[in-house]
Formats: C-alpha cells, sequence, structure tokens
C-alpha cells in the first residue's frame, strides 16, 4: 500500500492537477525551477495548506485524520525554520516528540546521531553555525520517527559534506519501509538518491519517473530555459547547464 | 545549567514566601507576624488580628496575586507571538478594565457592590473588550489578534481620555487618576475574591497551551506540523491574558512593566523555554509586585508614591539596559 497518493491536487494557481504515489522504501525527490510549485506541494501534502483533489496516506484520506495521528505519521522540515527563543539543540531536538506527548530518549538519541549534532546538544541553536542548524531542523523532524518525512530543500545550507551526510541520512530513513518527500535544486544529488522524481514547472507535473525517465535534456532544457548537458552513465551522475 | 533550571522555581517559591513574610511584618505599627495570623484565623479581637486581617493580608496577598497574574500573562503572549517585548496589555483587555473602573466613578455604577464596584466593573469593562477584540479579529493568526487588541485599546484609551476631560468635579478626576496610577492599598480580602476566579481560569487556559507555546518558538507553520491547533490555541491564550490582565487591572489599576520585564528577567533561568517560563514569572511576578509595595510602605510618610508609578520607576530603566543588552539579537 502506497504511504503517500495524491489524486489530481490543485491550489489556485499554484498547483495544477498533481497526481503522485510513494511506496514504503522509497524517496521522492520533487524538483524543478524557483515557482515551480515544490513547497506548496509539500505543504499540501504536509495537510498546512487547504487543496482541493485527494491526498491519501497509509490508505486513509489525510483530511479525515485528526491532526495529531497526522503529525505523528507525517514530518515536516520547512524550507526556511529559525528558533524565537535560545533554545538548546536538546530542546528543539525534543519537540520533535511532541505530536507522541513523550520524551522518547532513545528516538532523541538516535535523531541527534543520525542528523550528526549529538555533540552539540547541550548548545544553544542560536550560537551555531547556519549548517549545524539546518541539521539540528532534520533531528528534530527525525525524533518523531514519522511514517513519512517531507523536507523542503534541506540541504540548502548545507556544504559538500554534509550534503552528502543528510543525503545518506535521508535514503537510509526511507530504506526502513518509510517514505521520505524532498524539494531540492541539486539536480545530480536528486539523480544519484531518489528512487522517483516529480518534475514542477508551473504548477504542473511535467514528468514523473525514475530518474532515466525524468532527467532527460528534453525535459531539463524546457523547464529550465537554459540547454543541459545530462550522464547519468558517470559515477555520480553529472547534469550541467551547458 | 540544568540544575539551575530544575531548582529555579523552588528558589523563587522560597524567595516569594521570605517577601510574604516581610510584607506582612512591615508597617507603620510594630505587629507579631505570626501571632497576629493566629489570632486573625482564630476569629480573635485582637489590634494584631484587625491589623494583619484587614490591611496587611490583603495587601500581601493582592499584590503577589496580581503581580504573578501580571508575569504569567506576560511569559504566555511573549510565548504566543515569539516576542520578548510584547505586553499583555497589548490585548486590549487592560484599557477595558481601566474604562469600566473608571465609569464607576463617573457614574456611580454598582453602589451596591461599595468598596468593590470598581473591580466589578473593571471585570464586565474587560469582558466587553475582549469580546470586541475577538470579533475585531476573526482570523487564527496571533498577530492579528494583537492587531485587533491594539485597536480596541486605542478606542477603549479614547473614551477614558473622554471620562477623564469631563469628570464631574476635580475630586471626581484625582480619585479616578489615582486609582489609574495603580495600588493594592486600602483594599480588603473581598478584592481577592473578585480576583482569584478569572485569574485561575486564566491560568488554567494558558497552561493548556503550554505544548503550543513550546512548538511556536519554532514558527507557526512547525507547530501547525505538529498537530496543534494553531486557532483554537492561540484563542485560549489570548483569552487567558485578557482575563489575568483584565481582572488584576480591575482590582489594582495599572501596574506597569511586570508583564513586560518578569519573563524577559527569569527566561536564562530557565533555558529560554516558553512553557517552563510560566510558573516561574509567576513566582517573580508576585516578588516583584510585594516587594514594590513593601518599598512604597517603606517611604517616609506623606503623599504615597503609588505602587505602579515606582514599578514604571524601576522597571523602565531595567528595560532600557535589558534592551541595551539584548538589541544585536532582538532589534
Amino acid at each position: 500500500m502506497a504511504l503517500i497518493r495524491t489524486q489530481h491536487v490543485r491550489l489556485g494557481a499554484r498547483l495544477s492537477d498533481v497526481s503522485l504515489t510513494v511506496a514504503p522504501g522509497e524517496m521522492l525527490g520533487i524538483i524543478g525551477p524557483n515557482g515551480a510549485g515544490k513547497s506548496s506541494l509539500l505543504q499540501c501534502l504536509a495537510g498546512l495548506l487547504p487543496c482541493e483533489g485527494e491526498v491519501w496516506l497509509a490508505g486513509q484520506p489525510l483530511a479525515a485524520l485528526p491532526p495529531r495521528q497526522r503529525a505523528q505519521q507525517l514530518g515536516y522540515l520547512p524550507q526556511a525554520c529559525d528558533s524565537a527563543w535560545s533554545l538548546s539543540v536538546a530542546d528543539i531536538v525534543a519537540l520533535g516528540r511532541l505530536p507522541w506527548s513523550d520524551q522518547n530518549r532513545d528516538a532523541m538519541q538516535r535523531a541527534m546521531t543520525q542528523a550528526g549534532v549529538l555533540a552539540l546538544q547541550g548548545r544553544q541553536v542560536d550560537h551555531l553555525s547556519g549548517g549545524e542548524q539546518a541539521r539540528v531542523w532534520l533531528a528534530r523532524v527525525l525524533a518523531g520517527e514519522p511514517r513519512v518525512l517531507l523536507a523542503d530543500e534541506p540541504i540548502a545550507s548545507l556544504d559538500l559534506y554534509h550534503q552528502r551526510n543528510v543525503m545518506d541520512v535521508l535514503r537510509r530513513y526511507a530504506h526502513a519501509e518509510r517514505a521520505v518527500v524532498l524539494a531540492l535544486h541539486d539536480l545530480s544529488l536528486a539523480a544519484r538518491y531518489c528512487d522517483q522524481l516529480c518534475l514542477l514547472d508551473q504548477g504542473r507535473v511535467r514528468a514523473l519517473g525514475s530518474p532515466a525517465e525524468v532527467l532527460t535534456e528534453a525535459h531539463l532544457s524546457a523547464v529550465f530555459r537554459v540547454p543541459v548537458h545530462v550522464d547519468l552513465s558517470a559515477s555520480p551522475p553529472v547534469i550541467l547547464v551547458r | 545549567m540544568a540544575r539551575l533550571n530544575a531548582s529555579t522555581p523552588w528558589v523563587l517559591g522560597l524567595l516569594l514566601c521570605v517577601t510574604v513574610v516581610l510584607s506582612l511584618a512591615m508597617g507603620s505599627t510594630s505587629v507579631p507576624v505570626w501571632a497576629g495570623l493566629r489570632d486573625w484565623a482564630l476569629g480573635h479581637d485582637t489590634a494584631g488580628a484587625i491589623i494583619m486581617g484587614e490591611i496587611r493580608l490583603p495587601r500581601t496577598l493582592l499584590a503577589v496575586v496580581i503581580g504573578a497574574a501580571l508575569g504569567f500573562s506576560g511569559a504566555a503572549l511573549q510565548g504566543l507571538l515569539r516576542n520578548p517585548l510584547a505586553d499583555p496589555g497589548l490585548t486590549g483587555a487592560s484599557q477595558g478594565a481601566a474604562l469600566g473602573a473608571a465609569a464607576v466613578f463617573y457614574f456611580g455604577l454598582f453602589a451596591w457592590a461599595g468598596d468593590a464596584a470598581p473591580a466589578l466593573a473593571g471585570l464586565i469593562g474587560a469582558g466587553v473588550a475582549l469580546v470586541l477584540m475577538l470579533a475585531l479579529a476573526g482570523s487564527s493568526r496571533p498577530a492579528m489578534v494583537i492587531m485587533a487588541g491594539l485597536a480596541i485599546s486605542t478606542v477603549t484609551g479614547a473614551a477614558l481620555a473622554i471620562v477623564l476631560n469631563f469628570a464631574p468635579n476635580p475630586y471626581a478626576l484625582q480619585e479616578l487618576v489615582f486609582w489609574l496610577l495603580g495600588s493594592v492599598s486600602e483594599r480588603g480580602l473581598s478584592h481577592l475574591l473578585w480576583l482569584m476566579p478569572p485569574c485561575l481560569l486564566g491560568a488554567v487556559l494558558i497552561w493548556r497551551q503550554r505544548g503550543l507555546l513550546m512548538a511556536l518558538s519554532l514558527g507557526e507553520q512547525v507547530a501547525a506540523s505538529m498537530g496543534l491547533s494553531l486557532r483554537g490555541g492561540s484563542r485560549q491564550v489570548v483569552l487567558g491574558v485578557a482575563l489575568l490582565v483584565g481582572a488584576s487591572v480591575s482590582v489594582a489599576g495599572s501596574i506597569g512593566f511586570v508583564g513586560l520585564l518578569v519573563p524577559h528577567l527569569i527566561r536564562p533561568w530557565v533555558g529560554h523555554r516558553p512553557d517552563r517560563l510560566l510558573w516561574p514569572s509567576a513566582l517573580a511576578g508576585g516578588i516583584l509586585v510585594c516587594l514594590a509595595d513593601v518599598c512604597v510602605r517603606g517611604l517616609p510618610p506623606g503623599r504615597e508614591l503609588k505602587l505602579g508609578v515606582l514599578t514604571s520607576l524601576l522597571g523602565a530603566p531595567l528595560f532600557i539596559w535589558l534592551v541595551w543588552k539584548d538589541r544585536k539579537r532582538w532589534l
């Protein structure tokens, strides 16, 4: 049974007729130019934006799920995150357990280890670098151990080393019979890590399928309006603007 | 820091007990505190029992409860708005309560309630302001609620100015202005009975939303994604704040800076957590107002400095210093 399934999702002018399916163990990458609707789609999947059409979570209509139950199954990592207060890393990661109303120390420890912030747990988040903060926000979502993890550009502020680490973490997370849906701009990383890609253009699905099916020069050149060179046979895959 | 966080409420609780005893012992006449309290509790008709039961105990308890209400509501509102400069008076309840009480002085309303008439009218004024504010806000966004509160505050402030402008005689004007300056003197235990139900209800409403306050640290979107109801939760917090502030102002007039300053002072001691800030802020607010009242009583005899004036005099420079210290982070 699919963990996420959408049918004809629409959101004003931002999204139009988006239908996709994510099975357990899969990682779906949402790609496309700025303003294509990537963040809007993730917010619809998270139940944060009221959209038309149908969104199903593990066989149940998302809209029919009580908010707390939805939050236990769906973890959402927004594109921009900040803390209003000078909270400790441990306190922020503990927030991930809020939908469960518990303080599961094992889950929090695992999440901090996976995100590579265990050594930072006593530090105040506003004293960390942007990259360290990005991993703390990720650890917060991982601590909730949701079945579906939605991440909006989780590697945007990370250096190359941490980009690869975070993608590895998400990949492993998806493999454990969960699903990860993430928006990202790095097409090479998308080709390397994602099982499925959804190419959005002006709120519409331009292509949906395996990286080989979606990342073609024709698709990318049309959507991004620049000539693109694609070599998926290279290791790692190479996708460059000509 | 963890040990400090855990011990903060206990330290504050101990300080509050010391402050209460100091307040009970402080006065123009020397009265043994414990003997006076025992006589009052047993219904003995001694001078100590009368002084304790009629003057010092109500004054001390009112100072503690009002300070606690202001500290608690300030911590809640700052958490809700994610802004350390948010003042609980922003809900409009404060000005509504002041207007209600002013109407008592002007029109002589609720004469049957005796000394409790301003408190009763203040509570009604706070309630009306609150209903108008919620009707105007009509939105789940906390910022919208505060915009509406500000609008209602402005309207009620203007109405209050009209009442002051057309006061029937200079004595009524003086009485009204003195009342608005804030004080816990010349009030009895009956005022505490007026104060407690709305304060308890307000505190319960806010306490139930402590998870939302913590989640809002990371923004409204994250809080919503964690299954929390922003609309219902925000309204409960605003309602709780309005009840606490409205009840306090209706009984003691305007006591400035406590709701703004106390959470700011306590925040580093609770690891900056908005949910853990609530009760320590209440304790610290009680200590601060009670100590300020002790200072008012300790001033040389003559015309009494009003409690609200003293808290503003002490609070404003301290607040300027805090803003100066934190300006890089917040401004």
